[in-house]
């Protein structure tokens, strides 16, 4: 019944800043999530791979170097393309508040701005990620 | 560190004023490297920049050159930082994003256009291709008739400390070590005034190192440069003067001046007696300090002047030569022009109108600020000692040990930060409901474009020839014990790109893959 919530941290781009995207992973586990931390400069295709792989309920973006208006669609795309569109994304750091729209247009719900508090994330992943569990038992 | 409710004579009992202070510009520097402290010269005043395209960002060069600003610091973009060119898949949308970009010869001569630098002295944050990019400055200056001695400046050049915290790190650790002591024997001949290395502890603490791990993990870095450097066959006394530090000034206003006091202790006590150093100029620690980016908040961004002030005046107090102050929409982005402005103005109020700079080390002597300095002092020697102990930082680097101490560090404080121990204002505590929206510098994709046709341009109209023939003498190079500087500055001529000479000694010495620690 309850079954852990399974996230894929992820480091996307060429960026090396890791503090969020470690410190993220270690209070989800905290809350009893199963995380999967890809580590460095990964691409669209093999995060959404290690996804895949692992069977994952959410992807948990890292993102601190302003690429994230070309990261975030790609991954979105290719969630699409492999048919994995249950599959919650979030994304942290560094986002203007003017790409903040955009980034929900194309599905992307949480968007996590600096000074956010760690609470605020793992309620909002439990909440979210848990909709998509329960809707996929009722169809 | 737990501090006690009051501090007196008793507390310093153990400390001997000529032993472990002595005067301004006396051994151990603990008071300054200068017996004039700012009277004699006051802090440079250096701010970070770097943005979209070379032209772009020699704008805001030559504005805050005429707006007082008396140094260059040069913020490079991803892409470069990683030592591969636009055109490669890694690079989509990361160029000229947060930092400027700079592929080949073209683009750093765009960067200085119409900047003497024979006058002017540049920083460049660089590290895994410090070497290509110290190049590409020697050869514009080549070009514009400019003699290498008279050229200054420093490159960062500090891969440990991106193997520890920063993660932009190429090249294995050992062949990555071996360029950086070839920079090192490369000036001392041939550009004596510049600053081969900036040993960087400010990143250590941005990925949540605490004061005392910062100390530590940054002069234990200190102590492997010099040891290799040594082993390389190079004398201490022709490469120890030029070494600098980079330290970052936090919100903890006597923790950050005891800080630097004991850093200036340490550095002098090893250089002398762990390395028989007989020059006095390789004793003295000379750094550049940059106030807090972690400390800034998204939320009620002006607060963030007021933390970046008082982070400043810590660093003026506790002796740096050199200064950058953080722009208050940096949480957001990358500053406007009004922000960095702001930034620079914060610097020169603190030196022109507080009366601060008038008495070297004002603070020297209390008593709890004494207490404090022989505090850090012991725990990062406490660490020193256990990573002697494990073989050098290398070896500590290949446990993984710096880099978990760092991220537990990290996590207590995110705790801290959660339960309230630790107030940020306007983050969780006197928290406002309405955001207030500031104005911030948007970067958008025109610059990559703009770069992207430059190298197709740059690789058009060159020599081929000279540059294959370059590249090979490069890798040649590389697999035997040559110095790299000659042919690297040969392939720069040639026009070699930064990703063409990154991957040429990818090809002879491979990639770093890290093991990701939680």
């Amino acid at each position: 019944m309850s079954q852990k919530i399974r996230v894929v941290i992820a480091k996307p781009g060429l960026d090396g800043h890791d503090r969020g995207a470690k410190v993220i992973a270690r209070a989800l586990r905290d809350a009893g999530m199963e995380v999967i931390y890809t580590g460095l400069r990964q691409t669209p295709e093999q995060i959404v791979s290690a996804a895949l792989q692992e069977d994952a309920d959410v992807i948990g973006l890292s993102i601190l170097s302003g690429a994230h208006m070309h990261i975030c669609p790609r991954i979105v795309e290719l969630l699409r393309e492999r048919q994995m569109t249950d599959v919650l994304v979030v994304v942290g750091g560094i986002i203007p508040d003017a790409d903040v729209p955009k980034l929900n247009e194309i599905g992307i719900r949480g968007i996590f701005q600096p000074g956010t508090p760690m609470q605020e994330i793992v309620d909002f992943i439990t909440q979210q990620a848990r909709v998509r569990v329960s809707s996929e038992r009722l169809s | 560190m737990a501090r006690d409710l009051l501090y007196t004579p008793k507390s310093i009992e153990s400390i001997d004023y000529e032993r472990d202070l002595g005067d301004p510009g006396t051994f151990p520097y603990t008071r300054g490297i200068h017996a004039t402290g700012y009277r004699g010269k006051l802090w440079t005043m250096r701010q970070f920049a770097g943005f979209g395209t070379p032209e772009e960002t020699n704008e805001r060069y030559r504005r805050l050159l005429a707006a007082g600003g008396t140094g260059l610091s040069v913020a490079f973009d991803l892409p470069t930082l990683m030592g591969r060119d636009p055109d490669h898949e890694l690079s989509r949308g990361e160029v000229g994003k947060c930092g400027v970009n700079v592929t080949s010869l073209a683009d750093m001569s765009a960067l200085f256009d119409e900047i003497d630098l024979g006058a002017v002295t540049t920083s460049m944050t660089i590290n895994a291709p410090a070497p290509m990019l110290l190049a590409m400055y020697l050869v514009v200056a080549e070009e514009r008739g400019t003699d290498w001695r008279s050229l200054s400046g420093t490159i960062q050049n500090d891969i440990l400390k991106e193997f520890i915290a920063q993660k932009e790190f190429i090249y294995p650790p050992r062949p990555s070590m071996r360029l950086v002591t070839d920079v090192f024997a490369f000036c001392a001949e041939h550009v004596p005034r510049w600053n081969t290395i900036s040993v960087s502890g400010y990143h250590i603490r941005e990925a949540g190192a605490t004061a005392a791990q910062e100390l530590a993990f940054t002069l234990r870095n200190g102590i492997e440069y010099v040891d290799h450097a040594i082993e390389a066959g190079l004398d201490v006394d022709t490469f120890a003067p030029r070494i600098s530090f980079f330290f970052n000034s936090h919100s903890d206003f006597f923790e950050e001046i005891a800080n630097f006091r004991a850093a200036r202790r340490i550095w002098a006590r090893v250089m002398r007696d762990r390395f028989n150093a007989t020059n006095p100029r390789s004793w003295q620690l000379r750094f550049h300090a940059q106030t807090a980016g972690v400390s800034l908040t998204a939320q009620q961004p002006y607060n963030n002047v007021v933390r970046t002030a008082v982070q400043a005046l810590a660093a003026a107090l506790g002796g740096t030569q050199s200064l950058h102050t953080n722009a208050l929409d940096e949480a957001l982005a990358l500053p406007t022009e009004a922000a960095a402005t702001l930034a620079l103005r914060t610097q020169q109020i603190i030196a022109h109108e507080t009366g601060i700079v008038d008495v070297v080390d004002p603070l020297g002597g209390s008593y709890f600020l004494e207490k404090l300095t022989k505090d850090l002092e012991d725990e990062a020697m406490a660490y020193i000692d256990r990573i002697d102990r494990m073989g050098g930082m290398i070896s500590a680097i290949e446990r993984g040990y710096p880099q978990k101490e760092i991220a537990e560090s990290a996590y207590q404080f995110q705790q801290a930060v959660e339960s309230k121990a630790q107030v940020i204002v306007g983050v969780n505590e006197f928290v406002s409901s309405d955001r207030e929206g500031i104005g911030t510098l948007y970067i958008d994709e025109t610059a990559g474009d703009r770069q992207l046709a430059r190298l197709e341009a740059t690789r058009r109209n060159r020599d081929r020839a000279r540059v294959s023939a370059a590249l090979e003498h490069l890798q040649a190079a590389a697999k035997v014990d040559s110095n790299l500087m000659l042919p690297l500055i040969e392939a720069v001529r040639a026009h070699a790109t930064v990703g063409e000479m990154c991957d040429g000694l990818r090809e002879v010495w491979g990639e770093y893959v890290e093991d990701p620690i939680i």
